[in-house]
């Protein structure tokens, strides 16, 4: 038997070392966290270090002749022959124009190659759309190539050797003299936000996607939102407990963690192989997206409904409502900001999720903005896909940028769920 | 007319089916007055005409659009000359696709053989006369129900019930789609898995290990038989699970149980959405994270220590893929530990137990079973992630445990089958249904154990 006097000596000579577990305890707990903020902060950081630079690009200006004899030498202003003319002449001799030293072929075709391939399609656009223009002179801002781009934000360095940096020190020689004429500089990059996909870095932008990501989401909220409601309310308001609910209910839970690519291959399958859907389609993204999407709203609603206190259902059932009528008149209504939020919620699950839509080949290669659910497209997160692919420093650059742009949808759409679910949900 | 036009005129058709019912409610009713007599509200009326009117019509235009288009390939098919019906499958296909391209106006009619051409333009004057017949059919049944659901309207008809009974089948069918879902899955994923198998020996596909499905696309082209032993991408995607397991769970655990038991409310107001950030960014940015940065960071470093590492190591993918999963095992462990009744902690507290004492052998034992729960729900989630490693791991087929090293997964692997082209009877792109199938019984399984875990936990205290 112990004394009393002897137990509190034993405990005492732990004492020390059982608190300097306690702190350390402590202590890895505080490490865990801070490393995983570090994480978000280093993610974040990295991506946005990366991504801003997207937002600005090199542009050059030239002094342009439309001259007559190249793009009209009919000089009828027939608009067929004026979409085929030889614009890019016009750019050349503008440069040439203002380095009139340059002589022989490799010379000058780097002192082309400052001025990216879209300035001719440039001026196309503009001759097509106003010929009084031909036989005038213009002087205007045209996108300069990537090689550009990236030395004069600085990705590539002055002083790495000739063959690494991808631009001849003649070629270094003329955008400087460019810049200190002020007709070569970094602007706000427009064509990031309304070009489609392109192979050249300078003209790739993020629209296609963008709109592609919206026909998509589209097709996922109408169909997916009415279904998920209809079902979370078919669950809590009228099932009956009986073995079909149940094999339901462990159905949607078992769904909800289902890999997302097994739903690529179901849509590869079904949509694509077995009813004939057309590939690439956002229609059959759509249609993915929704399979996989429902859980999540379904649950989601399912939590809300449950929320709504019974005495509702009783006061409105006690005065003679139908279930239905319930539900619709009172239930639904109280429970829709949770339901709008659980809504939003898989709606930007849906926008990030690239695996099943890269099975239903809205992986290709389209430059043409989507018109309709049928076109062919590609979504945000894909195009954030294929271009980190590509070797082009351009399109680094570029990945981040349609990244940054994919968060900032991500971030609008939470914030949204955060300040509906704040506002508007009510304690009972 | 296409057939968006006559979905448009069924939905006019419903208004106005709402509209007459309601109509001939009131006028059985004898007037706006007396609509008491009635057993429901004249709406009710309305809705159960316009129910009746636009299901039948909505069923014909379904099913006649479904299966349209193989019926008219088929007639079309059938007027060709007996020449090209003759052709091997293979070549009927590529015909067929012509066929398709050029009716879709993808390719101008130029381009095409003269019996393709002339079978294009039958399948569009086919198309046409489809279409009008459709709207004739489906606009038709759809006003013969609708004349039928008037004449039922009497004061006794119980149309409310009538109306909510069928709202209730709707709602249904709303929750069904849930199970057809799964059978959608399972049916698709066995069926062409089935077909696989057909051709390679299921043994060989689970225990081979050597993997190359490059497949000839020719039948005399050298190296045509491919090899379809799948362990090496079963041992890489549990090379590269353990790595972000590594990563996971003791980040998720520590910050769980910090936030849980030490944090100030204050503070894990903050920190806890803050966490959960990392929940919400999309797979692929988490892949170029790993290309870019982590990758070359960890060949940096490596350097330093004098190893070897490759470009897409398993650790670089496993590492990222483990920071994705932080916030999914921090927070529901997190659950778990709340959900353990504060009286057991103080019974720990009276005794005598320090704080880090009573989370390590009161409150995480307590908790523990849900908590393994969770981890076993994230490591399915870790199997079954594609996009990261996609980008951050190898496509070769690398039978090795070592993490510096690449190596490829059952998800690369499917991805790299299925993109490109695609010919659904090579066993090539079968074999990714293969590794489809694989990969959903695995997660099922992990997923099945872990709820009944988590479910058999919380029904303990509750």
């Amino acid at each position: 038997m112990r004394t009393a006097a002897e137990t509190q000596e034993r405990v005492r000579a732990g004492l020390s070392r059982r608190y300097r577990a306690e702190r350390r305890f402590r202590a890895y707990g505080m490490a865990a966290i801070a490393v995983g903020i570090a994480f978000v902060l280093f993610l974040f950081g990295t991506v946005f270090a990366q991504g801003l630079s997207a937002l600005r690009q090199a542009y050059v200006q030239i002094d342009v002749f439309y001259d007559p004899e190249i793009i009209d030498p009919a000089g009828n202003r027939d608009p067929d022959d004026l979409v085929v003319a030889d614009y890019q002449s016009l750019v050349r001799a503008s440069l040439r124009e203002r380095f009139p030293t340059v002589e022989g072929r490799p010379a000058l075709r780097e002192l082309y190659g400052i001025a990216s391939s879209a300035a001719s399609v440039e001026l196309q656009r503009r001759v097509t759309a106003d010929p009084g223009l031909i036989g005038q002179r213009e002087r205007l801002w045209v996108l300069a190539d990537d090689t550009v781009d990236m030395f004069l934000k600085g990705k590539v360095s002055r002083s790495a050797p000739e063959e690494e940096r991808r631009l001849s020190d003649t070629q270094l020689g003329q955008i400087d003299a460019l810049k200190s004429q002020n007709a070569l500089k970094l602007r706000f990059n427009s064509a990031f936000f309304s070009n489609g996909d392109s192979r050249d870095p300078e003209q790739a932008g993020v629209r296609g996607a963008v709109v592609g990501s919206f026909l998509t989401l589209l097709i996922t909220l109408l169909l997916s939102f009415p279904i998920g409601v209809g079902a979370a309310v078919y669950l809590e308001e009228f099932a009956p407990r009986n073995r079909i609910t149940d094999l339901i209910e462990v159905n949607i839970n078992n769904l909800a963690a289902v890999p997302s690519i097994v739903f690529g291959l179901l849509g590869l399958a079904m949509f694509i192989s077995f009813f004939g859907l057309p590939r690439s389609a956002p229609l059959v993204g759509g249609l993915v997206l929704t399979l996989l999407t429902l859980p999540t709203i379904i649950i989601a609603s399912r939590a809300a409904l449950k929320a709504v206190p019974p005495s509702i259902r009783e006061a409105a059932l006690g005065i003679g409502a139908s279930r239905w009528q319930t539900v619709v008149h009172h239930v639904l209504p109280l429970a829709m900001p949770g339901v709008l939020t659980g809504a939003i919620i898989g709606m930007a699950r849906a926008l990030g999720e690239s695996a099943p839509l890269l099975m239903i080949g809205m992986v290709a290669f389209i430059v043409e903005v989507p018109a309709g659910v049928l076109d062919p497209s590609t979504v945000l997160p894909v195009q954030v896909f294929l271009w980190s692919d590509l070797p082009e420093r351009g399109f680094v650059e570029r990945t981040s940028g349609a990244i940054i742009v994919l968060l900032l949808f991500l971030i609008v759409m939470n914030a949204a769920a955060v300040v509906l679910r704040s506002k508007f949900e009510k304690r009972w | 007319m296409s057939p968006s036009i006559v979905l448009v005129l069924i939905v006019a058709l419903a208004v106005l089916a709402f509209q007459i019912g309601k109509a001939r409610s009131i006028a059985v009713a004898g007037g706006p007055r007396h609509t008491r007599s009635l057993h429901s509200l004249p709406g009710h009326y309305g809705l159960l005409t316009a129910f009746w009117c636009v299901l039948p019509a909505l069923a014909v235009f379904g099913v006649w659009v479904g299966f349209q288009d193989s019926v008219l390939t088929r007639l079309v098919l059938s007027n060709m000359p007996a020449e090209q019906q003759s052709l091997p499958a293979d070549q009927l296909g590529l015909l067929l696709n012509d066929l398709r391209n050029v009716v879709a106006g993808n390719v101008p009619a130029s381009m095409v053989s003269d019996p393709v051409r002339q079978a294009a333009s039958d399948f569009l004057r086919l198309q046409h006369v489809a279409h009008l017949s459709l709207a004739g059919v489906a606009l038709g049944i759809g006003v013969v129900a609708l004349l039928w659901a008037r004449r039922r309207i009497r004061p006794e008809l119980r149309a409310r019930n009538e109306y909510e009974r069928m709202i209730e089948w709707a709602l249904f069918a709303c929750s069904a789609v849930a199970v057809l879902t799964t059978l959608g899955i399972v049916l698709s994923i066995v069926f062409e898995a089935g077909r696989f198998f057909g051709t390679v020996p299921i043994t060989d596909f689970l225990f081979g290990t050597n993997w190359s499905p490059q497949t000839a696309i020719r039948a005399d082209q050298v190296g045509s038989s491919g090899a379809f032993g799948a362990v090496p991408l079963f041992v890489g995607t549990l090379l590269i699970s353990l790595v972000a397991m590594v990563v996971a769970v003791p980040l998720g655990l520590f910050s769980a149980i910090y936030l849980a038991e030490y944090a100030a409310p204050r503070l894990r107001r903050v920190v806890k959405p803050l966490l959960e950030v990392l929940a919400g960014v999309p797979t692929v940015v988490y892949g170029f994270f790993a290309v870019t940065t982590v990758g070359p960071m960890l060949r940096t470093v490596g350097e330093a220590l004098g190893l070897s590492v490759a470009g897409e190591s398993a650790l670089a993918a496993g590492l990222v893929m483990g920071i994705m999963i932080i916030p999914f095992v921090s927070s529901l462990a997190d659950d778990m530990i709340t959900a353990v009744p504060q009286s057991l902690r103080d019974g720990a507290y009276a005794l005598g137990a320090t704080r880090s004492e009573t989370v390590r052998q009161v409150v995480l034992r307590a908790a523990l079973p849900g908590i393994v729960g969770g981890i076993l729900l994230a490591v399915s989630r870790a199997i079954g992630e594609t996009m990261i490693v996609v980008m951050a791991a190898g496509l070769a087929a690398n039978l090795t445990l070592n993490p510096l090293e690449a190596v490829t997964t059952v998800t690369v692997q499917i991805v790299t089958l299925l993109v490109g082209d695609q010919e659904f009877d090579s066993p090539k792109t079968l074999a990714a249904f293969a590794l489809g199938l694989m990969l959903f019984l695995v997660t099922l399984l992990l997923n099945v154990i872990a709820l009944y875990v988590v479910r058999k936990y919380r029904e303990q205290y509750e």
